[in-house]
């Protein structure tokens, strides 16, 4: 039972628009954590800290397993198309709500309690939302198609961080024309302007989703008196479904939400933080990988229908295991300083100097943008201490080089880099939503596929930069120690999935 | 190798406990404590999972769905 193939465009059309809504939704909040931090959580006040820790770090990505429960219940319940029009409003709602929450400043701790409180839904909601979607669109396909179909479902993922990015870069540069009066702007109230935003978006994607069916094969099903009574019963309390939920999540889903979070989080986290290259450059180099990478989803998951879903996503697992540390080594090679050390740069820029009184000592920091012939820049900080009662400074501490921007050449490569590692990601991917579909039947599928899904993306991936950024503050000496966990993870589940994942496509998912 | 799993789940998780303890006793504020909890609480089902499913790898359960 599948839709003509004008009519299941207009399904993956409302599908894809929805979900790609809510990705941005969701990851337009962890685009924007240090600003939110700024304006909703003091560090001086411990309380608002730990509420600030638990909102940027933790709650959105935790409560999706709990999303995919609640809303995957529901959808084999009363079905898939109300239950994802739900979580959208959720979704919608609560991104809205956290561009209007007054600051710290006015309304004091309400405001980090709900900012946490509207985190927590966001979470839900996306734990209900792709489950949905995939399975929506699964229900729709002609066999022998379902991996190319739902393999547009797949690309939103990237399409949602990829619009997030975006909106904010030209939030950030729209509001004035000097930039850094934009940029002022920008960090004082302007970054509610991609929060706002999310309703017009939310609104078209609602009117659209209404005017959809039903999955033709829940209709069936309901009609015929076959739809699950307690489908948490059955999915998880039943050996038969349960050891497949367990396949799912430690031979699939726990890999690719490593490496989807490695090459699209962690990468651009390395670059900024580790290498220290500009907010901007570190940005838009991810913006053009993904752009150029995303087609790539399409590929994999139309290939998956001939040639089988499981060894595409276990290729992508073993070359991100092979590849990720080279990867990383390059990155911190292509930007390391010490080749133009000892070179005269083209330009030094006028030292500015910032004081800080503390302790009654003061400290001066000192910094200056060195440009050299190829275009590559960096800017140099040295700090100094100046003791009470001394009247030179005494050199503090050796200078620190941040806000490179690289060369044109240098920038190219590093866009490469990301680039392979979104293929990577595009492998694992691109073919999972057909392959979780197949697994389990019609009657529990939402609530089934939805939870192995978001432990495996939400937790095992979502924590990844968290994760990784732990390993390196336990082992300071060595910078790539941060890919030990994603290259665990994607072995164990390398393993697993070549030992017992069956290659073989279901034709049927009717039953 | 479904014993291979089944041990790897509590001994994954003694690692990960023994990890928190340490960096907690290291750095006794309220971040450390928060971040640390929360993977040991989070990771501790996941690791039951893992248990269930090497069970299930060991007595050939899935041999006989392939």
């Amino acid at each position: 039972m599948s839709t003509s193939p004008k009519g299941i465009w207009k399904v993956i059309g409302a599908s894809s628009v929805g979900t790609l809504i809510e990705w941005y939704d969701f990851y337009i909040f962890g685009s924007l954590a240090t600003v939110i931090a700024t304006q909703f959580f003091p560090q001086t006040n411990p309380t608002a800290a730990l509420l600030s820790t638990l909102a940027t770090f933790a709650a959105g990505f935790i409560v999706r397993p709990f999303g995919a429960l609640v809303f995957g219940r529901l959808g084999d319940l009363v079905g898939r198309k109300y239950t994802f029009l739900l979580t959208l409003i959720i979704m919608g709602g609560s991104t809205f709500a956290i561009g209007l929450v007054p600051s710290y400043e006015s309304i004091g701790f309400a405001a980090p309690v709900i900012v946490l409180l509207l985190r927590l839904l966001q979470g839900l909601a996306l734990g209900g939302e792709y489950g949905g979607a995939a399975t929506y669109v699964a229900e729709h396909a002609p066999p022998g198609k379902r991996g190319y179909y739902t393999s547009w479902i797949q690309t939103t993922a990237t399409l949602g961080l990829f619009v997030s990015l975006g909106v904010i870069l030209l939030v950030r540069h729209g509001l004035d024309s000097d930039i850094n009066v934009s940029i002022q702007k920008f960090n004082d109230w302007g970054w509610r302007i991609p929060f706002l935003v999310s309703i017009v978006l939310v609104g078209v994607s609602i009117y659209i989703r209404l005017k959809m069916n039903e999955s033709p094969l829940f209709s069936r099903l309901k009609s015929e008196g076959k739809v699950s009574v307690n489908p948490l019963k059955e999915s998880f309390g039943h050996k038969t479904n349960l050891k497949m939920v367990l396949l799912a999540l430690f031979g699939a889903t726990m890999g690719q939400g490593v490496v989807w979070y490695t090459g699209q989080f962690y990468a651009q986290s390395f670059i900024e933080t580790v290498c220290k290259v500009d907010f901007e450059q570190s940005r838009t180099m991810l913006i053009w990988a993904i752009l150029f990478a995303t087609p790539f989803f399409v590929v994999f998951g139309s290939w998956s229908d001939k040639v089988g879903r499981k060894w595409i996503m276990m290729a992508g697992m073993f070359l991100a295991i092979i590849f990720y540390r080279p990867i990383y080594q390059q990155f911190l090679d292509l930007s390391d300083i010490t080749t133009y050390q000892t070179q005269t740069p083209v330009s030094v820029s006028e030292p500015v100097i910032h004081t800080d009184e503390i302790n009654e000592q003061t400290i001066t920091t000192t910094s200056m943008v060195k440009t050299f012939a190829d275009g590559f820049a960096y800017t140099q900080k040295s700090r100094d201490t100046v003791f009470v009662g001394a009247s030179k400074p005494v050199a503090d501490a050796a200078p620190v080089y941040t806000e490179k921007k690289l060369s044109t050449t240098v920038y190219w490569k590093f866009v490469f880099l990301i680039f392979v590692q979104v293929i990577f990601v595009t492998m694992v991917y691109g073919p999972i939503a057909a392959f979780l579909v197949e697994m389990f039947p019609t009657r529990i599928r939402y609530t089934s596929m939805s939870l192995p899904y978001h432990i495996g993306n939400g937790v095992f991936g979502g924590l990844t930069p968290f994760i990784a950024l732990l390993l390196t503050t336990i082992n300071t000496g060595d910078k790539l120690v941060g890919l030990m966990y994603p290259i665990i993870i994607s072995f164990v589940c390398l393993i697993i999935g070549m030992v017992y994942i069956s290659n073989k496509a279901d034709p049927d998912v009717s039953d | 190798m479904g014993l291979i799993w089944m041990l790897m789940a509590p001994l994954s998780m003694f690692y990960l406990i023994k990890t928190a303890l340490h960096q907690i006793a290291l750095h006794p504020v309220t971040d450390t404590k928060v971040q640390w909890g929360v993977f040991v609480i989070v990771f501790i089902p996941i690791a039951i999972g893992l248990c269930i499913f090497g069970w299930y790898a060991w007595k050939e359960e899935y041999k006989r769905q392939m």
